[in-house]
């Protein structure tokens, strides 16, 4: 295919940030009218490579062209006017503006500002490409993938023909992952060139027509969708031969630990979250909870570690000499100390569980300052901890002394899940621990939670990539707007029926 | 019987230099910039209005050009303002100082600094009553609207203020309208919301913190002008200003960041500040400290009020007070 023409191409790009280097002599083509997969994992770089052609960085050396012509980026508007527009992980929209204010917000169109007209234009560009956005909504009061939408929709309206999408689909549902990828298809063939930063490999081989694989900021090669497989990607992201299969041990030494029976659950403004859940998590085994997102996984979670306000319905913590011991009314810290302990990752990884701005001590130190007598907090034991999370979990960060928000979103991640599970626990809940994360990291978590098993602490995993669920957990129980649809056998499930269930109360036609 | 005839130009004046510096403040606010600085810089703006005029007087001898003698003060009064204005920025904006921290050791500053030029100015004139007069100037700054006296209760609840009380008042329109209505409106408020997001938007985010904060203690500025000139007759005598600045800033509160409504909440409050010179003479005098409260107590039920409405417009900015680099996380 000698008819591409390049529409971007980096040469020699290095990008430090004090000590790290994030992109190390990156030299990649971009070719027009083509879906490039930037593929890399958790820290390689990716998102700062593409951050300096959005020109949000400034490559410390190196050379970028647009359409064969040296530029250089040097700020975000200097990148619009090369037809470059990037839709970041974490949305760039202000709240307390509508859809189409976010929409025209920082163009210098001549004129009184009309957004009426805007508002018009903005429809067009969703005519064209089969989005559905309403102009005058206000940004708080839309879902994830709505924002998403007007993000794309903001790049369009400034006429981009090259679109960067930072790991878009981390926080939509498969559902509206297929919506995504069709508008992009439909954008392929308006001739837009699209590169998106992914470490999902289904979705790469889904939508991509080239991809090119960083590893620890360095450029490792490229290749054409069609001629790669799950397995080469896999080994040129991590670098060497990695195993594709989720380890699932025979669960030994079984007994119930969690029992819950006829939960029923309201949200604050009084709309059902949970309606009649029953069941019960066992110790020495993982429970899946399958469903489509917003269908009161949450609140599930929430409930049994004290979080939520129960309206009927009753959760025990069975001890091993078999006695329950109800879990209603009492407050967190207190089921805490029965062993029951949460890790709930959410769409913005940091808004619970850490705190951005303290380091790794200190955010280790959240779960057991109250422990000791003396009145001071120990210091030392938090600062092992958080070591040993790092060197374990292989977390990238120049020292335990750094703030939190510092470290990628992935590599927070870890920080959260590794101190939930040090926490040594009897029952672990854990809700999306690996969204966002990449491959190999997201085997070192389904290792640890596998560890929890054999040590017989009863894992509740809420996870939203069905395949995953399919091969980690012993039984899945599956919700639908609140009720469960139904308990199935992990080994033996079939797909099929249990994304039937999802979408439907007891998986029937 | 209450005399709402007097009382209501009473508060008028009383609320034109509240109204400057809550305008003044709101537009900084807007671009997330707390400014805490807003009563030194009032009060800075007051004094180099003083001191302008006090040299054009004293170099003319008493025989004034009439636009001269309103022009110098004005000037001096918007550069002084400026240069606090650009002090804070530098500061907060481009060393990225703690905003609080350097707002209120400016208005420790400001006030510092026009108590010790108010102070020697009072010494070259060698006046017996420590405070300086400057009628003539002030003449011409508290001149009425025509047919202010002829016009009987609508002249005198409309027309008798000078120029600076109505130009408090299309200020704040302006404000307003600026930022509701205008591109730079929005730009301004993306910035103080989520500076992230403008930037990426290709705003400069820097430009924006700055102009609107040298623009806004311009404006707050001339409420110290307006309190000397028009208010007190051209008398300064040092610390005479009080607490108005920091009355400002809680009306910028107090209107949830909207200018236009500034202009009936101030009078607002200037009513309910000065009510206690209004209650029947012979009351108890623990009665009118408990009246001295109102603006205040006012301000906490609006607090109330708007924190259980709980809606997101009008919470305060979401950047304000922080400093913001590109290239942290």
């Amino acid at each position: 295919m000698d008819s591409r023409s390049i529409a971007v191409s980096m040469r020699g790009i290095t990008k430090t940030f004090g000590a790290t280097v994030a992109n190390d002599d990156v030299s990649l083509d971009i070719y027009k009218g083509e879906i490039l997969s930037l593929l890399g994992e958790n820290g390689s770089g990716k998102t700062t490579l593409m951050n300096m052609l959005s020109g949000i960085y400034f490559p410390d050396s190196g050379q970028i062209s647009i359409n064969g012509q040296p530029v250089t980026i040097s700020s975000p508007r200097e990148a619009f006017e090369h037809g470059i527009g990037m839709i970041h992980q974490h949305f760039k929209l202000v709240d307390v503006f509508t859809a189409a204010e976010n929409i025209v917000l920082g163009l210098e169109e001549k004129g009184k500002l009309d957004l009426k007209r805007a508002a018009a234009r903005i429809r067009e560009i969703c005519d064209a490409y089969g989005f559905d956005v309403d102009p005058q909504q206000k940004i708080y009061d839309m879902s994830v993938s709505q924002k998403q939408t007007v993000e794309i929709v903001k790049v369009l309206y400034r006429g981009a023909d090259i679109l960067i999408l930072d790991e878009p689909t981390a926080v939509l549902t498969p559902q509206e992952t297929e919506k995504l990828f069709a508008v992009l298809r439909n954008m392929r063939r308006d001739g837009k060139t699209v590169v998106i930063i992914t470490h999902k490999l289904h979705e790469v081989e889904e939508i991509s027509d080239r991809v090119a694989v960083l590893r620890k900021g360095r450029y490792i090669g490229e290749m054409k969708t069609s001629e790669t497989n799950a397995q080469e990607m896999t080994n040129m992201m991590v670098g060497r031969e990695v195993t594709l299969n989720i380890n699932r041990p025979e669960p030994k030494d079984v007994r119930p630990r969690i029992r819950v029976e006829h939960l029923t659950v309201r949200s604050e403004d009084k709309v059902l979250k949970l309606d009649d859940v029953s069941f019960t998590a066992f110790g020495g085994e993982i429970l899946g909870i399958a469903g489509i997102s917003g269908c009161g996984q949450k609140e599930l979670l929430e409930s049994i570690a004290g979080l939520q306000p129960v309206e009927s319905g009753e959760i025990s913590y069975l001890h091993d000499d078999g006695s329950a011991e109800s879990l209603l009314g009492k407050d967190p810290q207190e089921i805490a100390r029965l062993g029951v302990s949460l890790s709930f990752v959410p769409e913005d990884r940091l808004g619970m569980g850490l705190v951005g701005s303290m380091d790794l001590t200190d955010n280790m130190m959240l779960r057991s300052f109250r422990r000791g007598s003396s009145v001071f907090a120990d210091r030392r034991g938090p600062q092992r901890l958080a070591e040993r999370v790092v060197r374990e979990l292989e977390v990238n960060t120049p020292g335990i002394s750094t703030p939190v928000r510092r470290l990628s979103g992935g590599n927070v991640q870890k920080v959260l899940v590794g101190r939930e599970i040090a926490s040594a626990p009897t029952v672990l809940l854990s809700a999306y621990a690996v969204r966002g994360l990449d491959i190999n990291s997201s085997y070192v978590i389904y290792d640890l939670l596998n560890q929890q098993k054999r040590k017989g602490v009863a894992v509740v995993y809420v996870g939203e990539d069905l395949d995953v669920l399919l091969e980690l957990c012993d039984r899945i129980l599956v919700l639908c707007g609140g009720k469960v649809s139904g308990i199935v056998d992990g080994p033996g499930a079939d797909k099929s029926t249990v994304g039937l269930m999802m979408t439907r109360l007891g998986g029937e036609k | 019987m209450f005399d709402l005839v007097a009382f209501i130009p009473r508060a008028v004046v009383q609320a034109i230099p509240l109204l400057y510096g809550c305008t003044g403040e709101t537009l900084s606010e807007k671009a997330g910039v707390l400014n805490l600085g807003i009563p030194g810089v009032m009060y800075v703006g007051g004094i180099c209005g003083v001191i302008g005029s006090f040299l054009y007087e004293q170099s003319t001898g008493g025989d004034v050009n009439a636009f001269l003698v309103v022009a110098i003060p004005l000037l001096s009064c918007l550069l002084g303002s400026l240069l606090m204005g650009l002090l804070f920025s530098v500061l907060t904006i481009t060393l990225r100082a703690n905003q609080n921290v350097v707002g209120l050791a400016m208005t420790t500053f400001g006030v510092g600094v026009g108590n010790f030029f108010g102070g020697s100015l009072i010494k070259l004139t060698g006046s017996a009553v420590p405070s300086i007069a400057l009628s003539t100037t002030s003449g011409y700054f508290s001149r009425t609207l025509p047919f202010a006296k002829s016009a009987g209760v609508f002249g005198k609840l409309f027309l008798s203020y000078g120029f600076l009380a109505y130009l408090a008042i299309l200020l704040a329109v302006a404000a307003g309208y600026l930022l509701k209505h205008t591109r730079i409106g929005l730009h301004l408020r993306a910035v103080g919301e989520n500076p992230a997001t403008a930037d990426a938007a290709g705003i400069d985010i820097t430009r924006y913190k700055y102009l609107s904060t040298c623009i806004g203690c311009m404006i707050a500025g001339l409420g110290g002008l307006y309190y000397v000139m028009d208010y007190a007759s051209g008398v300064w005598s040092n610390d005479a200003f009080g607490d108005r600045g920091w009355l400002a800033i809680a009306l910028v509160i107090f209107t949830l960041w909207r200018p236009h409504v500034a202009i009936f909440a101030s009078f607002l409050f200037a009513g309910l500040y000065i009510l206690y010179l209004f209650i029947p003479t012979g009351t108890n005098l623990a009665v009118k400290e408990l009246y001295k409260m109102l603006p205040y107590v006012v301000t906490i039920i609006v607090l109330i009020i708007t924190g259980m409405r709980n809606k997101r417009e009008n919470q305060p900015p979401a950047g304000l007070g922080l400093p913001y680099f590109r290239e942290d996380r």
